[in-house]
């Protein structure tokens, strides 16, 4: 698993990789309450704004972690917004997206260097 | 940047694991390690403790003059009934300027010997220099900062408050009463922010960290943030100053005509006589154009402070605003307050809120999102 500093996490599988928000990262946000996801077909630039995530505090935005395509979202994060609370590495992916440049993925954080991050 | 201040509590709020953030030049609590949600529910359906030290209190008093006197002179300031307010009990007011807008609004309480005003913390400093310029020199204006000032609301304040200083079922809302604690006074009322039962309690700075201590040792009551108190109070409708009210908006643009007594409308046998009397008379009379409102979100995504409102989803007609929105843990929907001109629209015409460079459409309905349940008589 790779991880950028805005706190996201990208499971490599084949040409693709699945996104989601760390751990920690939802644990700052807070009660999730609504999701924007967008559409499948949109194609991306890295840290561009794809994703709204509004706590019941406030909202926030989840950049484009690489250059590629949205190719599938999970819409059950939509439907129930706080399952990113409950299991934000697992059940609760964001988008599945094809890569541009697949070798982009060498330049985000191993899981040791995201750890550190965070510290 | 100059220093957050810190309150009594400070150490605590540390040791029970807040999320601290910058309020009002303060450094507060916004949740615990609960989270705002589950604090919310908790204190609708149990008890919650806030800090709520960050907030003026004032002692307003005489040594040459009567309370009468005192009393009169507020009402030069104050459109409420000031004179009628009998003592121990606390009513809500406001301080309007010459234009008629708010320039903060208050609880005031008769102690026999004094008024006791709780304002908001952005406001202090403005209301004392106010206060100050604008009453007799013979009667005193102190803020004071000795004095912690707490609040347990929430179905079981009562039965948890009173394990510790007493005897409360005799105080119905509104009422005030000194207690005794460690051998110290502290002053309660059964009053509030989040819409339900509870109490406010101003007690001496050295006090409060072991009376806190000791309420939380009890079962059914948690330690709650500002990011719940905000919520709390947005589903009952209240009003948070310098979102909802400001020195723009009229009190009765506010939908606050309730706490301006009839003895101080027009007719009545104190009319008028105070700040702003006039743009505040004629409004009672006329009914503004401009007032404030509450919506629901027709979808998911919360409208908050600052969202325009459009009678089209193109942006082209401007017709209000959203001054304080967000999700009601209570509702588990977004609920929103704000101003609408209806002078530029007809009520059976379809309201949008702008988020994104998006509209999405909202519903008129009533305040409040989740009623009231205040302990009177």
């Amino acid at each position: 698993m790779k991880f950028t500093e805005e706190h996201e996490w990208l499971e490599p599988d084949g040409d693709t990789v699945k996104v989601g928000i760390t751990e920690y990262a939802a644990e700052q946000l807070g009660d999730i309450v609504f999701i924007e996801l967008p559409d499948v077909g949109t194609s991306v630039t890295k840290g561009q704004e794809i994703v709204v995530i509004e706590s019941v505090k406030a909202a926030s935005d989840i950049l484009a972690p690489l250059d590629g395509e949205i190719i599938e979202i999970n819409n059950a994060i939509v439907d129930d917004p706080s399952m990113v609370n409950n299991d934000p590495t697992g059940e609760a992916w964001f988008f599945k997206m094809s890569l541009k440049n697949q070798g982009d993925l060498a330049g985000l954080m191993s899981e040791d260097e995201y750890k550190k991050h965070i510290e | 940047m100059t220093e957050l201040e810190k309150t009594a509590l400070y150490d605590l709020h540390r040791s029970l694991g807040a999320k601290a953030i910058p309020f009002a030049g303060y450094e507060m609590p916004v949740n615990y390690p609960l989270g705002i949600m589950k604090e919310h529910l908790y204190c609708r359906k149990s008890a919650g403790l806030f800090d709520v030290s960050h907030m003026g209190q004032l002692v307003i008093s005489s040594n040459t003059q009567s309370m009468q006197f005192i009393a009169s002179e507020l009402e030069k300031l104050l459109p409420i009934d000031v004179l009628g307010l009998s003592e121990d009990r606390q009513r809500y007011g406001f301080l309007p300027n010459k234009e008629g807008g708010i320039i903060d609004d208050l609880m005031i309480s008769n102690r026999g010997d004094h008024y006791f005003v709780v304002i908001n913390a952005s406001r202090k400093e403005i209301d004392f220099k106010y206060l100050r310029e604008n009453i007799s020199k013979e009667i005193d204006v102190d803020l004071i900062k000795t004095r912690a000032l707490i609040a347990i609301q929430g179905p079981q304040s009562e039965k948890i408050l009173s394990c510790q200083i007493g005897e409360l079922s005799s105080l119905t809302y509104l009422d005030v009463k000194n207690f005794l604690y460690k051998g110290e006074t502290i002053w309660v009322s059964r009053s509030g922010y989040t819409g339900q039962d509870g109490f406010e309690i101003s007690l001496p700075n050295s006090l409060c960290e072991v009376f806190c201590k000791n309420l939380l040792e009890q079962d059914g009551i948690e330690p709650i943030g500002l990011g719940a108190r905000d919520t709390l109070r947005l589903e009952c409708g209240l009003c948070l100053y310098g979102q909802d009210l400001n020195e723009t908006i009229t009190p009765i643009e506010a939908g606050l005509k309730w706490a301006i007594q009839k003895v101080r409308r027009a007719g009545g046998e104190r009319e008028g006589g105070f700040v702003g009397q006039k743009k505040i008379l004629k409004q009672i009379e006329e009914q503004p154009y401009f007032k404030r409102e509450a919506f629901f979100p027709d979808g998911k995504a919360p409208l908050r402070s600052g969202t325009k409102l459009f009678s089209d989803d193109k942006g082209k007609n401007e017709i209000g605003m959203i001054t304080s929105g967000g999700y009601s843990p209570s509702l588990e929907r977004p609920i929103s307050m704000g101003y609408l001109n209806h002078n530029k629209f007809n009520v059976d015409e379809p309201i949008f809120g702008e988020v994104r460079n998006k509209f999405f459409s909202v519903t008129l309905t009533k305040l409040p999102f989740v009623p009231t349940s205040f302990k009177r008589n």
